[in-house]
Order: structure tokens, then sequence, then C-alpha cells
């Protein structure tokens, strides 16, 4: 539970930065966050905005190796996602799915795409509209965390949902 | 390129043709016709032999001479058939500076009294010329022991096809060596990387076999992985996928540089590979959180499904004569190596070994199954028969992946990458295990796929 904790702690943090750099490059062909909705002083980002769901219910789930099932820590971080998400409905979304790089890259993808269909069907079971939801698999293409132990592995094992521009 | 092929009787015999059919084909990158004649082999077999099926076997020491002819062109070839041979494994080029004499009269009989005491078994000579507009190449190669032509050849070829005819050359000497097919005139595609790992840019690039004449097939918007080769055309298959969007099969045409999606799927679709006669592309669809295998006629765009399972099957690999696929499935709750008919049905698994199996590759030859195979911490490639016997190693450590056969079945090339920053290289390896080489590459690289040899390419 620690290991995960910290895990989502660094990942959150990861994500803040990420979302920075997202904003100053302001790719318009990529979905992206408000450019003008910045962060305060103490943290507290508006309610309903994309760094919201990012800081204060946290957009990504983890999964131990070889796995697609969903954890406790994963089923409650999901459970804030689908009240958030339910309480925004403007906001349609992707659920990007990730592998470590400890397996080939045909498997990969499959694996990736296992691990988002299973956040897309959790998130159906809390009520969240298929039409609302797509998945894409980036396989081992796209790890948050470079090295060779399993600090990173178990970041880039991942499900992040990603809320899609055109509802920000 | 035109290319008409002769057999050269030893010298003193003048220039037999002995038989001769014609064939014409269009050559990757040339767009001129090659017409090429081959003739019979000489009688003199001898001694020159390798025994790759002993375990034993020793590389042979040979000399190839710097070749006559005009200009740099002779010591060029030469150079090349040098490397290339060296490459292989099967042969110990002797050092230029220990040569008995540097250019041995090619119409001539070398001087073998003086190659004897430089151990060397095998000698090859040759001679690179103009002749009005077209380039002459021709070579001998010499039992140094017994002072027989075990081969001889000449060439007639466009001028900037040198380093073809070098490359069959050195095919022609390996051949008549080792009794195995040659590899050298080939071509490799591969997928060049670039950038940090978190965003690394993945590009389609090929270039010869020994490394030579890189250059780029897509521009790197799009990520572009496992690319493979079509065992008969120009035309390679691979997964690409665009920020934001589901990956797609396409299919590049290397010659026109025409690229189309592959079928016109609902999901993700990866991990494709042709069938032996190219017509019949084999992949893996996404659908829901399983993954099926469906094979696509390029012809009549037809579609029929293979695999229907909860489970992951992927990377398909069709046998030889086109009527097996084996594959990789989950099924049984750890990747393993599954064997059925090539129009689907029941599948039968043939890896049994401690670990998990993946990335199944059918040699050319049929009698050999590559894969990637994972144990503990480590990923490596090894081969087994189709049925599941006789499973060897090759290699080992952190982290080999994605074998491709040579044409002639007898080496595998692979990626290995050893993690964080860092990024893949190719290596090839042959099937004995015994023969390891880096093959350089402009930047990283991974998934290599082998081309057919150029001559046996349609366009």
């Amino acid at each position: 539970m620690l290991m995960s904790f910290l895990a989502s702690a660094r990942a959150a943090k990861l994500a803040l930065i990420v979302l920075g750099g997202l904003a100053l490059g302001a790719c318009s062909s990529t979905p992206t966050t408000d450019p003008n909705a910045g962060f305060g002083a103490g943290g507290a980002a508006t309610p309903g905005s994309a760094q919201d769901f990012v800081v204060n219910v946290g957009d990504r789930v983890f999964f131990e190796s070889d796995s697609t099932d969903l954890t406790s820590t994963a089923t409650a971080t999901l459970d804030k996602q689908a009240t958030w998400l339910g309480r925004y409905p403007r906001y349609t979304f992707t659920i990007e799915g990730h592998a470590d790089e400890r397996g080939t890259r045909e498997y990969n993808f499959s694996l990736g795409a296992r691990r988002a269909q299973a956040v897309r069907d959790y998130l159906a079971s809390r009520g969240i509209p298929a039409n609302r939801m797509r998945i894409v698999s980036y396989g081992k293409e796209r790890p948050v965390a470079v090295c060779n132990d399993i600090s990173c592995w178990s970041q880039n094992r991942r499900a992040v949902t990603l809320l899609d521009a055109a509802g920000l | 390129m035109m290319m008409t092929t002769l057999e050269l009787a030893p010298p003193g015999f003048g220039l037999t043709r002995l038989a001769s059919f014609s064939r014409r084909r269009l050559l990757a990158g040339s767009g001129a016709l090659i017409a090429a004649q081959a003739l019979g082999t000489s009688a003199a077999m001898a001694q020159l032999v390798i025994d790759l099926r002993k375990g034993t076997f020793q590389p042979m020491p040979i000399a190839i001479a710097d070749f006559g002819g005009e200009g740099d062109m002779g010591p060029r070839v030469s150079g090349i058939i040098t490397n290339n041979l060296r490459r292989s494994g099967y042969f110990v080029p002797l050092p230029r500076e220990r040569h008995a004499e540097r250019t041995p009269p090619f119409d001539g009989i070398p001087n073998f009294e003086q190659w004897k005491p430089t151990g060397v078994q095998g000698l090859v000579v040759g001679r690179v010329v103009r002749d009005g507009a077209r380039l002459r190449s021709e070579f001998r190669l010499w039992d140094v022991t017994s002072g027989q032509q075990l081969a001889g050849q000449q060439y007639f070829t466009d001028p900037n096809n040198m380093r073809r005819v070098a490359h069959i050359i050195s095919d022609a000497v390996y051949s008549k060596v080792t009794g195995v097919g040659g590899y050298f005139d080939t071509r490799v595609v591969f997928v060049d990387e670039a950038g940090p790992k978190e965003n690394r840019r993945k590009r389609l690039a090929i270039m010869d076999q020994d490394g030579a004449n890189v250059r780029f097939l897509t521009t790197g918007d799009v990520s572009v992985v496992t690319p493979r080769y079509s065992p008969v055309s120009q035309d390679v298959t691979y997964m690409a996928q665009r920020q934001g969007e589901q990956p797609r099969v396409h299919v590049i045409n290397i010659e026109s540089g025409a690229r189309q999606v592959v079928g016109n799927f609902p999901d993700m679709t990866s991990s494709p590979r042709f069938s032996p006669n190219g017509q019949t592309i084999a992949l893996s669809l996404q659908t829901g959180g399983n993954s099926n295998l469906y094979a696509m006629n390029l012809g009549s765009r037809s579609t029929t499904r293979l695999t229907d399972t909860a489970a992951i099957d992927t990377s398909p690999s069709y046998s030889p004569d086109g009527t097996q696929i084996v594959f990789e499935s989950d099924r049984g709750g750890s990747q393993q190596l599954y064997l059925m008919d090539s129009g689907g049905g029941a599948a039968k698994r043939i890896s049994f070994a401690q670990g998990s199996y993946s990335q199944p590759a059918w040699s050319p030859k049929g009698d050999l199954i590559a894969f990637t195979k994972r144990t503990g911490g480590g990923f490596a490639i090894g081969v087994m028969r189709p049925d599941g016997s006789g499973e060897r190693l090759l290699t080992e450590g952190f982290h080999n992946e994605s074998p491709t056969f040579a044409p002639n079945g007898q080496y595998l090339m692979f990626f290995r990458d050893p993690g964080g920053q860092s990024g893949g290289k190719l290596y090839m390896v042959d099937i004995t295990g015994r023969v390891e080489q880096p093959v350089p590459t402009p930047a990283f690289a991974s998934d290599p796929t082998w081309s057919p040899l150029l001559t046996e390419v349609r366009s």
C-alpha cells in the first residue's frame, strides 16, 4: 500500500509537471488543458477544471505486473473519477492504457488496451455512459518514468483518464 | 539493373555457357529491369566445405585478394566481400597485409605455393571493369590446397550497382563453401529511434544488411513499430499510431512509397505478418479487452477470423508452405506459442518449458521457429522445432526482442535494449548460437525485418 501510495504521489507530481508543459506548449492537435486555468498559490484548482480532476481526483490507476485486475487503490480512484465525471457531464474523455517495458511490443499493445478496457468497464458500472469514453493503447511506447527498476515499472503500468479538450 | 550472369571455366578453358534460363525482375531502387542468366555449376566439388550441421565447425581461413580493374572499383568490391564473409562468422579473411599476392592475375593461375604458408584454404580473386555502358564484374574461388577452381562467374550490370554485385559475389562464395543459401544481397527494414524514451520518435528506415545505404521511409510524425517484410515483394506491413489515435496496421511499398491502411477494422489492429505468397496479411484485432487473429486478403479485401478467445492472441507467423500459423496467446494464463491451420480452428500449444514465449517467427526453411522468451528478469532469443522440441536459447540477457530470419534461415536479427534512457541496437546471431555480430545503424534501432534475396523479389 505504501509503495503504491508513493507511486501515486509521484505520478500526481509528474502529472502536474506534464500539464504545465502542455499549457506552455499549447499544442493544438492533442487534448490539452485550459492554459488560462493556472494553479493557485495553495495548489487549489478551479472546481470542474482538468486540474481539479488531476489533483483532487487522480487521473490514473496502476496495475500489478502483467495484470489487468483493478486493485482496491485503483477502484477507490475510479470511484472518485466516476463521481466527478457524473458531476461534470460535459466532459468526454480518453482512457489511455500503458504497459511497462518488460514485455514485447506486440503483447504490450494488447495489454494496454485490456487495461484501458478494464477502467472503461468499471466506470460504466458506476454509471458513466459508454459514448463519453474511448480507449487508446500505447503499449510500452510512452513510459512516464524511465529507469531499470521497479520504481519506474510500477508507474508505467497505468491507465490514464484524459479529459478531451472539447469539454474544457 | 540489367544483370547477366555467366559461368566462368578455369583459365585456359575459355568462357563456357553451360545452361541458361532467363528471368526478368524489377529490382528495388534501381527502377531498371534485370535479366539474369544463371548457369550450371562446375563439376569440381572439393574439400573446401564447412559443415554447419556440426556444432564443432571451424570458420574457414580465406583470402579475398584485391580485385583488379579500373580505378578503385576492384578494391572496393573485394573490401565489401571481405567484410561480408567476416561478419558471417563462417570465414576468417586473411588480413590484407599478409596476402601473398596483391592482385593475382585473373586470367591465370594464382601462385598457390606462396599462398599455402598463409594458412588460407580458399582464395577469391576478381576484376571489375567498365565494358561499354555496363560494369563487368567477375570472380573465381580457388581451393588453395588442390589448386582447383570451385566457382567462377561473370556479371554484367548497371555501373551504379557495384555494391549489389559485391553482395552477389559474396553470396556465391558463401553458398559454395557452406552449402547454405546466401543472404548478403538483402536489405533490412527497422525502426529508427531518437529522443527521450517518454516521447521517442519512431520512424521506418531501410538499409543494406551490412548497414550501408540507410534511408527513411516515414517522417516520424506518426509512431511506427513492428515492420514485417513481404517474403516476395517490396512491400512492408507495420503498425502506425498518431498521438491520441488508435494504432492501425498499414502497408508501404518501398519502391513507390505508396501507403495504405490494411482493412476497415473498428478497433486497434497490431502485429501484422505477410503470408508466404505476400497476398494475405495476418494481424491481431482488439475487441474489448481481447485480441484475436484475423487474415485479410489484400486482393479481394476479404477478412477471415482465425481465433475466437477471451485472451490476447497476437504475433502470427506463417509456415513457409502457408498451411499453418504459429502465434502467441495468453489463453492458458501466461504467453505461450500455439500452432493452428492457417484458416483458423483448433490450436495446439507447442511451448512448455519454464517461462513465457512470444514473437514467434517461422524460418523460411521451415525447420525452426524463433521466439522471444521471458525467464525471470531476462528476455532471450531462441529457436525450437515446429513441434516444440529441441529448444535452444541463442542469446540471453535484458532485454532481447523481435527476432527476424535471414532468407537462408541461418541467421536471426533482433534488437537488444539495455533499458533506461538508452535504446535498442541491432544484432545478428546464427542458429548455432556461435556467431553474434552487432549490426550498424545510425541511431537507436529496433524491430528489424529481413527482406528476401533481392534477386528473388518481384516488384
